[in-house]
C-alpha cells in the first residue's frame, strides 16, 4: 500500500511513479457542495487486471468514475491514462453507466445502441455499412443478446439492458473499461455473462475497473480492490486488502461481525 | 431585373396551373418547407426533452423585432425590411437562449423555471416596446404586431425563398449533427464520457431551432411557432420505435401540416394561416394518439382488455380444475361463452379437459420455477404463457417425470 506525502500546502500528493499505468489518479478532490465526495484520492489501476472499487453508499465510487471521465470537474488533482491526460485518450476508454441514467422510452433499437459505441469511428458523415453492423452483432453475440438486436431498448429486462450497454462498450474496442455497478438489479444469468466477458477482456490484456457493491463476490470476481470512503482506505490485491481492519475502516459500524466473517470466509 | 420578373411570372403561371392564387401557392410552399424543417429539427429537441426551450426562443424574438425596427427608423428607413427585422429577432432569441443556459447552470433554478422567467421577461419587454413604437408614430409600423400571430397576406417570392434556403440549411445541419445530438439525448453521461462536448451539441441544436423559429414567425407567428416544432415529433413517435424513421415521419408530417394548413386557410376568406396550420397539426396528433398501433390509446385499451380476458379465463379454468366455485360473474360469462362452463358454474366436458390442461401447465411451471438451474426459462413465467412456448418436448418430458401422479377425473 502506497501512502501519500503531506505537501507544504496541506494537500496530499503522491509520488509521480505509476503515471504510465492504464489509469492513474493523483490527489483527486471532487465536491458537489461544501462536503467533498472525494478527498485527495490516489489510485493506480494496472493492465490485465480486474479491479473492484468498494465502499459504502456515498463513498464517492461513482463520482470517481465520473471525475476520471470528465463528467464532473474536480477541485484539484490529476487523472492520467496511459501516461497522458485523460482528455487526450478518451477513445481508449469505454464506460458503462448505471442503468438509471438512460431514457428507456427513447426510440432506439438494441443494434443502434451498440452502433453508438462506434461513434468516434463513424464521425459525423460516414454511413453505417454492413461491416459495422456485423461487428455490432459480434459484440451482441459476446454478451448473448444477438436475438434481441431489433428490439426497442425499453422492451428488455434490466439484465438484458445492462448486457447491451456492455456490448456498446465492446464495440468501442477500448483498452480500459470502466463499469458503474453493472451487477445492480440484474439476474444471476446476466451477472455470470458479464463476468465472463470481463474476464476475457482481462485475459486479453485490457484493464477493467468496476464499481462493485456486493462484498460477497469481490474475491471470486476480482484480483485487485480499491477501498474508498471519500479518501482511499486501501488498495492492492484482494487477498491482502480485504481484511477486517480495512473493511471496518471503510464501512465503519455499518458492517456487522457476522457479515465480515462471511466475506472473509 | 427583367430576369427576376420573368421568373416571377413563370412562378405565377405555374401556381395558377394548380388552380391556386399566386399568394396562396407561395404561402403553401413556404409553410410546407417550414413545417418539414421544423419537424426534423424539432425531433432532436423533443428527444432531448427540451421542447419548451423552443417556446422561450420564440417569445424572446419580440424585443429584437421591435428594437430592429427602431434602429432602422433611426437610420432613416421605413423600418419594414424583413431581413433587418429577422436579424434583430435572431439576436434577441440568442440572448434569451444564453439567459436560459446561464440561469440553469449558474443558479439553483431548474430549467423549466428559467424558461418561464426568460419567456415572460422578454415577451413583456417586447410588448412594451411595441406600445412605445405605436405612440411614437414613426415609420411604417403597421404590421409589426403580425409577428405575434403570423400573417401571410403580403408574402413575397423572396420570403418563400428565405424559408426554403434557411429551412434547407437547418435541415442539412440537423442531419450532419444527428449522431452527437442523439447520443446526448439518449445517454448524456455516456456522451460526455466519449469526449463529446454536450453543452456545445445542445447549443448547436438550440441554434437550429432558433433558425427555424426566426424564419417561421412571419407565417405562423411567435406565439404558435412552438407547435410546429413539437407537434410533428410527438406525432411521429406514435408510429415508430426507430429514431431514423421518427425523424423522417416528423419531417413529412410537418411538411404536410404546413401545406394542408395553408391551403385550408386559403380556401375561405379571413381564415388565419398560423392557427389553421397549428390546428391541422393537432388533428394529426389526436388521430395518431387514438389509432396508432401499440402506442395509441385504443391499442392500449384493447391490449389491456384482451389481457384481462386471458387472466380471467385462466383463473376460471384453474378454479374449475380444483373444483372451486367461480365467484366472479365476468369470469363465469367468459367461461360459458367459450362453452367451458354451464351457467350454474359447473364445468362442461370441454371445460373439464381445458381445466385439466391448465392445471398440468401450471404444475409444470411450479416445478420449473423451483429449479434454480432453470432460472432463465422460469423468468418467462407470467401465469398465462403455455410452457410449450418456452421448453422443448424433451425438457417437458423431463419435468413430467417429477410430476406427482395426480388422479385425473
Amino acid at each position: 500500500m502506497q501512502l501519500g506525502l503531506a505537501a507544504q500546502d496541506g494537500r496530499i500528493v503522491a509520488s509521480d511513479d505509476g503515471l504510465t499505468a492504464p489509469l492513474a489518479v493523483r490527489g483527486l478532490t471532487v465536491t458537489y457542495g461544501e462536503k467533498p465526495a472525494l478527498f485527495a484520492l490516489d489510485a493506480t489501476f494496472d493492465a490485465g487486471a480486474m479491479t473492484a472499487i468498494i465502499g459504502p453508499n456515498g463513498a464517492g465510487k461513482s463520482t470517481l468514475l465520473k471525475a476520471v471521465l470528465g463528467m464532473v470537474t474536480p477541485v484539484s488533482g490529476t487523472v492520467h491514462a496511459y501516461g497522458q491526460p485523460v482528455r487526450e485518450v478518451l477513445d481508449r476508454i469505454a464506460y458503462v453507466p448505471q442503468r438509471a441514467t438512460v431514457d428507456w422510452d427513447f426510440p432506439t433499437r438494441v443494434i443502434d445502441v451498440v452502433l453508438m459505441g462506434m461513434a468516434r469511428e463513424l464521425g459525423l458523415l460516414r454511413r453505417v455499412r454492413q461491416d459495422h453492423r456485423d461487428r455490432a452483432m459480434a459484440c451482441l453475440v459476446r454478451v448473448g443478446m444477438e436475438h434481441f438486436a431489433e428490439r426497442q431498448i425499453g422492451q428488455l429486462s434490466g439484465g438484458q439492458q445492462q448486457r447491451v450497454f456492455l456490448a456498446r462498450a465492446l464495440a468501442q474496442g477500448a483498452d480500459l473499461y470502466l463499469l458503474d455497478e453493472p451487477f445492480a438489479g440484474v439476474d444471476a444469468a446476466t451477472e455470470k455473462a458479464i463476468v465472463a466477458v470481463l474476464k476475457s477482456l482481462r485475459d486479453a490484456g485490457r484493464t477493467v475497473v468496476v464499481v462493485h457493491h456486493d462484498l460477497a463476490t469481490v474475491s471470486t470476481y476480482f484480483e485487485r480492490a480499491l477501498l474508498i470512503n471519500t479518501t482511499r482506505v486501501a488498495e492492492g490485491p484482494v487477498a491482502t486488502v480485504l481484511t477486517p481492519e480495512t473493511l471496518q475502516a471503510t464501512y465503519g459500524g455499518r458492517l456487522a461481525h457476522a457479515q465480515l466473517a462471511q466475506i472473509l470466509g | 431585373m427583367a430576369g427576376a420578373s420573368h421568373t416571377r411570372n413563370w412562378h405565377r403561371s405555374s401556381a395558377e396551373m394548380w388552380g391556386l392564387g399566386y399568394n396562396a401557392a407561395l404561402v403553401a410552399t413556404g409553410a410546407g418547407l417550414l413545417g418539414a424543417a421544423a419537424g426534423i429539427t424539432g425531433t432532436f429537441l423533443v428527444l432531448r426533452k427540451r421542447a419548451l426551450v423552443s417556446d422561450a426562443i420564440a417569445h424572446a424574438t419580440l424585443p429584437g423585432i421591435a428594437l430592429a425596427f427602431l434602429v432602422m427608423v433611426a437610420f432613416g428607413g421605413e423600418g419594414r425590411s424583413l431581413a433587418g427585422l429577422l436579424f434583430g429577432s435572431a439576436l434577441s432569441a440568442w440572448l434569451g437562449l444564453l439567459c436560459v443556459g446561464w440561469l440553469t447552470h449558474a443558479t439553483r433554478l431548474s430549467e423549466d423555471a428559467a424558461i418561464g422567467a426568460v419567456l415572460s421577461v422578454f415577451f413583456g419587454f417586447g410588448i412594451l416596446l411595441l406600445t412605445v413604437i405605436q405612440s411614437l408614430n414613426v415609420g411604417r409600423q403597421a404590421g409589426l404586431e403580425t409577428f405575434l400571430l403570423g400573417s401571410t397576406a403580403g408574402m413575397l417570392y423572396s420570403d418563400a425563398l428565405t424559408i426554403a434556403v434557411g429551412g434547407g440549411l437547418a435541415t442539412l445541419a440537423a442531419l450532419v449533427l444527428r449522431r452527437p445530438m442523439l447520443t446526448a439525448a439518449f445517454d448524456p453521461g455516456y456522451a460526455v464520457a466519449t469526449g463529446l462536448d454536450v453543452r456545445r451539441v445542445d447549443l448547436a441544436m438550440m441554434g437550429l431551432i432558433m433558425a427555424v423559429t426566426v424564419i417561421g414567425i412571419k407565417i405562423v407567428g411567435l406565439v404558435l411557432i412552438v407547435a410546429m416544432v413539437i407537434l410533428p415529433p410527438v406525432t411521429a413517435r406514435f408510429w415508430s420505435n426507430r429514431v431514423d424513421r421518427v425523424v423522417l415521419i416528423a419531417g413529412v408530417m410537418g411538411g404536410l401540416t404546413g401545406l394542408l394548413g395553408a391551403l385550408i386557410s386559403a380556401s375561405a376568406p379571413n381564415l388565419p394561416t398560423g392557427p389553421i396550420i397549428v390546428l391541422t397539426g393537432s388533428a394529426g396528433f389526436f388521430v395518431s394518439l387514438m389509432i396508432a398501433p401499440r402506442r395509441g390509446v385504443l391499442a392500449a385499451l384493447l391490449a389491456r382488455h384482451r389481457y384481462q380476458r386471458r387472466v380471467h379465463l385462466r383463473q376460471g379454468l384453474l378454479a374449475l380444475a380444483h373444483g372451486h366455485p367461480v365467484y366472479e360473474r365476468f369470469t363465469l360469462r367468459l367461461l360459458s361463452r367459450a362453452g367451458l362452463a354451464n351457467p350454474d358454474g359447473t364445468a362442461t366436458d370441454k371445460g373439464r379437459a381445458a381445466a385439466a390442461r391448465a392445471l398440468l401447465d401450471e404444475s409444470r411451471w411450479q416445478i420449473l420455477r423451483a429449479d434454480p438451474a432453470q432460472e432463465i426459462a422460469a423468468s418467462h413465467y407470467d401465469g398465462l404463457r403455455p410452457i410449450e412456448t418456452v421448453l422443448t418436448p424433451d425438457q417437458i418430458a423431463q419435468i413430467d417425470t417429477r410430476l406427482a401422479p395426480r388422479p385425473l377425473t
